[in-house]
């Protein structure tokens, strides 16, 4: 007997990407980031605690080029990641399903995650300066 | 109507044995993460390139200490479900599965447990 090929359900890959599921998955891998990202958090606490010269080594890597990048991409993800996560909290209050409500509070966030990653950015070099 | 009867119904936890509290405590942490991320965000921003002495200082106030032990259990617990759901939906086989989140679980507890006492040490002993 024959073997007949099934039909398969279309791939991931031949979809459009949309603006709802393009922050749907963003949230996951900046709630992942974030989480890998605490071991930066403990880092710091720790060599704090540990004492000034470990503080100073700590302070030392993150004032790099290379911990500038990490911090960059962290603050980023954390201000993306709290954005859409009162996004989500909407939702879950029942409000803003509606399809153009969506794409509306989709750019909202990704916009307001931009401008306070600026912001951030901006006063914190600032006061370093100051 | 149902057929079934309201001690059938109280027990209908379904065969992962509990109710919506995964699903719940990750709101209630979220909740808490909102107010508590935006000021740990603006006080680091304000002390951008701070002196360890300066450092110290803040974080031994009784507010700031608190607020960061705060963010901390709030924060690890909040990535600890979060991380359950990408291996629950990621992660195939199931031994592997179990394996990864006790394992996840098991490093942000120590995480937690080793912030929390950075920030207290800072606090009383400097």
């Amino acid at each position: 007997m024959a073997v007949r090929e099934r039909p398969l359900s279309p791939h991931l890959q031949i979809y459009r990407p949309q603006i709802t599921s393009v922050l749907s998955i963003l949230h996951r891998l900046t709630g992942v980031a974030l989480g890998v990202g605490t071991i930066v958090l403990v880092w710091w606490l720790v060599a704090a605690a540990v004492g000034p010269d470990a503080f100073e080594g700590a302070q030392g890597f993150l004032g790099s080029v290379f911990g500038y990048l990490i911090l960059f991409g962290w603050s980023w993800a954390l201000f993306y990641h709290l954005c859409n996560g009162i996004r989500h909290l909407v939702w879950d209050a029942g409000w803003g399903f509606d399809l153009d409500v969506l794409a509306k509070t989709g750019w909202l966030t990704v916009g307001a995650s931009v401008a306070l990653t600026v912001l951030a950015w901006i006063i914190g070099l600032a006061s370093m300066g100051g | 109507m149902t057929l079934r009867t309201p001690v059938a119904r109280a027990r209908g936890l379904g065969s992962a044995k509990e109710g919506v509290h995964h699903w719940w405590m990750q709101r209630v942490t979220a909740v808490a993460l909102v107010p508590l991320t935006l000021w740990f965000v603006a006080s680091l921003v304000g002390m951008a390139g701070a002196e360890y002495a300066e450092m110290r200082d803040w974080v031994s106030h009784p507010v700031t200490a608190t607020l960061l032990i705060s963010l901390i259990v709030a924060t690890f617990y909040h990535a600890a479900l979060g991380m359950q759901v990408v291996y629950e939906d990621y992660v195939q086989p199931h031994g592997l599965k179990i394996v990864v989140d006790i394992a996840t679980k098991l490093i942000f507890f120590a995480f937690a447990v080793a912030s929390i006492f950075s920030v207290l040490k800072l606090a009383f002993a400097g």
